[in-house]
């Protein structure tokens, strides 16, 4: 078992035949997700890495039954490719690309949440259900399927915690970064609850970084609604306040958003927090 | 990117919001003529990226233009927070019943553009907002309905405005909005807003952020960074892609993605060291972008050693490691280095940088601990 992603899943990659798209469809092809068809406007028609390529998400879900799209489109058109997914009425959208103007995804996911739709990111590694589907740009073979979740804000780092779980024989179940930007379309919040219901996940490890107070409202959650157990890590204990570290949303602005008050949070809700990424195998070792 | 108070006030202005008829000026001479066009007392202020200059002594009042002069060769050239005075804003001094802070964020949890207004001006406002928070009035923006004039003069009211002024206010909120909108800006403040002694409204001292994300749709406002108030090595990252940040440490630390260097830097501290710097070299890892990484690194001179910590998913690491070798070997740098690969092909990158002669680790926090003992001539 899995969330959000699994062999179920019938994907459409947006900005499948540019260079991004075209690199990490061929990736996922590779891991065996099922890639139905591919949108890019005035491709439709052809026929790129074996996928059908439509003009319109629209016209792309008519023709295939798709239900999740992931996006690889420049910045300046992001917002718009998540809308066209969000209007053709898919399940899940996956946005990749960093870089969004924040103005830009306020109105976006403004519109989102008029939906049923879910957006993971953007600014985002995507998700993988190792052994099922990979919807994203991770590399593949570092996951391995089994009972740990895994929510992040970052990339490497991820893969990271990954392949040390990996290298100590303990699987994931779904592994989700949800993104650095300010405003994102999946909270952790939104993801610890679906890893609590999934029967599959026994624990989950959750990275959060500086900015923002996404990890204390997670650590409320935690406290008042896990039963499974967590792990946690933060990353930007010795970032400078005022400066933005690499992810847009990684800022110590106003004094708020520090790693200290995120950790404090965490371990008040009972969460051990490790001090350094090969830690969080240790400590979900001891926690499985 | 930070704007200057003038650049600012002059974006506000564009929106019809109310501001002090001043000029900008580089040299004394400057400021005596401007102080000498407006006629009357002006205020003497420094236009440097950084809060607390005030405190510092870099506004300074001046009641005749040859006071003015004196005044602005004080502040011009003085050091503020380690950013020397290159320029000054030469306002006519306000004539002050009362203070008020009106600014504009984004409001993360929320999602939404927030207004926020306190009767309190002129203070910090999240001073107040630990001190005294029932003083700040609040509203969300609806994306879809824009900034609509009932919820100004909630916030007016809310503060304490007289009702005269509530038309006034609106105008200026409205403007306000406009302005951060139309620049793409994650921040907007008028601080202080100040009531003037015929209960008209003028904006005394602006400061707006850009998201950088936006600028691709203003050149114009793209324009107006500041180079002198950069450091030039992160100028020089930014316009390479690269994401760096000058810290006071002295590893070096070249990592790939943003959430693995900070935890590079949190382990370097953990471990005893004191990272130099925040530098994220971005997927893959091609040898040009791993030497122009380099040089920035090295340029700092408190750099002692270079931690280099990558994690090789889709870019294999025997890649990588050719890439590293080749950039250090254009580099050609006199500090040890300490390098960790992790994911595919790792075996086969070590064994290239073992050849080379260059110090490996498997896990970073033995990286972490060697950089901290090379860094103190103590690596083997």
């Amino acid at each position: 078992m899995s969330i959000l992603v699994n062999n179920e899943t019938r994907l459409i990659v947006q900005g499948l035949t540019g260079r991004e798209g075209s690199f990490h469809a061929a990736q996922m092809l590779d891991y065996g997700t099922n890639i139905v068809a591919g949108v890019t406007p005035g491709k439709g028609g052809q026929k790129h890495l074996g996928v059908p390529v439509f003009d319109t998400v629209k016209e792309a879900k008519e023709a295939t039954d798709a239900n999740a799209s992931i996006i690889y489109v420049p910045a300046r058109f992001a917002g718009d490719a998540i809308l066209e997914a969000t209007a053709a009425g898919l399940d899940l959208v996956v946005c990749i690309t960093e870089g969004i103007p924040v103005l830009d995804m306020i109105t976006v996911k403004a519109f989102v949440d008029q939906h049923p739709t879910r957006l993971i990111g953007p600014n985002c590694p995507g998700l993988i259900s190792p052994g099922q589907a990979k919807v994203g740009i991770m590399p593949g073979f570092i996951h391995q399927p089994g009972p740990v979740g895994v929510v992040s804000r970052s990339g490497t780092l991820t893969y990271e915690a990954v392949f040390a779980l990996s290298n100590k024989g303990i699987g994931q179940s779904t592994v989700v970064g949800i993104g650095g930007d300010p405003i994102i379309g999946t909270k952790f919040i939104d993801v610890l609850e679906l890893f609590e219901k999934d029967p599959d996940t026994k624990a989950v490890v959750m990275i959060g970084e500086i900015g923002g107070t996404d990890e204390e409202i997670a650590a409320e959650y935690i406290k008042n609604h896990m039963t499974k157990p967590v792990v946690g890590f933060i990353a930007g204990r010795t970032a400078p306040p005022g400066k933005r570290m690499g992810h847009a949303g990684a800022i110590i602005s106003g004094g708020k958003g520090t790693a200290a008050e995120k950790i404090k949070a965490l371990e008040a809700a009972g969460v051990p927090v490790a001090s350094h990424p090969e830690e969080i195998a240790e400590l979900i070792a001891e926690r499985l | 990117m930070k704007l200057h108070e003038f650049q600012a006030k002059r974006i506000f202005a564009k929106h019809g919001v109310p501001i002090p008829e001043g000029d900008v000026a580089t040299t004394p001479e400057e400021a005596r003529a401007i102080a000498e066009r407006i006629g009357g007392p002006v205020v003497v202020k420094a236009q440097v990226l950084v809060g607390g200059r005030g405190k510092a002594g870099g506004v300074k009042l001046a009641k005749t233009p040859e006071e003015a002069e004196a005044k602005a060769r004080e502040i011009l050239g003085m050091d503020i927070k380690g950013l020397t005075v290159k320029k000054v804003l030469i306002d006519p001094a306000a004539d002050i019943q009362d203070e008020i802070y009106l600014g504009m964020i984004i409001d993360r949890a929320r999602q939404r553009v927030v207004m926020m207004a306190s009767s309190e001006g002129g203070v910090d406002i999240e001073e107040v907002a630990a001190t005294k928070p029932e003083a700040i009035k609040k509203v969300l923006i609806d994306p879809f309905l824009g900034m609509r004039s009932y919820q100004a003069i909630e916030i007016a009211s809310g503060i304490g405005l007289e009702k005269g002024q509530f038309r006034q206010f609106t105008k200026i909120a409205t403007g306000l909005y406009n302005a951060f909108l139309a620049s793409d800006a994650e921040l907007a403040e008028i601080n202080p807003l100040v009531v003037q002694g015929d209960g008209s409204l003028l904006a005394v001292d602006g400061k707006m952020v850009l998201d950088d994300n936006g600028l691709f749709r203003h050149p114009d406002l793209a324009q107006m960074r500041d180079l002198d108030e950069e450091d030039p090595a992160e100028t020089t990252a930014r316009e390479a892609g690269l994401s760096y940040i000058k810290l006071d440490g002295e590893i070096g630390c070249m990592v790939n993605g943003a959430g693995l260097a900070m935890a590079t830097m949190d382990i370097v501290k953990h471990y005893g060291g004191e990272p130099a710097n925040f530098l994220d070299i971005g997927g893959g890892a091609d040898a040009t972008k791993v030497a122009t990484a380099l040089e920035i690194i090295l340029s700092d001179p408190n750099v002692k050693a270079v931690l280099v910590n990558i994690f090789g998913g889709i870019t294999r690491c025997d890649e990588v490691a050719k890439g590293l070798l080749q950039a250090i070997e254009e580099v050609q740098p006199d500090v040890p280095f300490v390098i960790r690969l992790v994911g595919t092909n790792e075996e086969e990158g070590r064994a290239l940088l073992a050849e080379a002669n260059f110090p490996t680790a498997r896990t970073l926090a033995e990286a972490a601990q060697m950089a901290v003992a090379a860094a103190r001539g103590k690596l083997k």
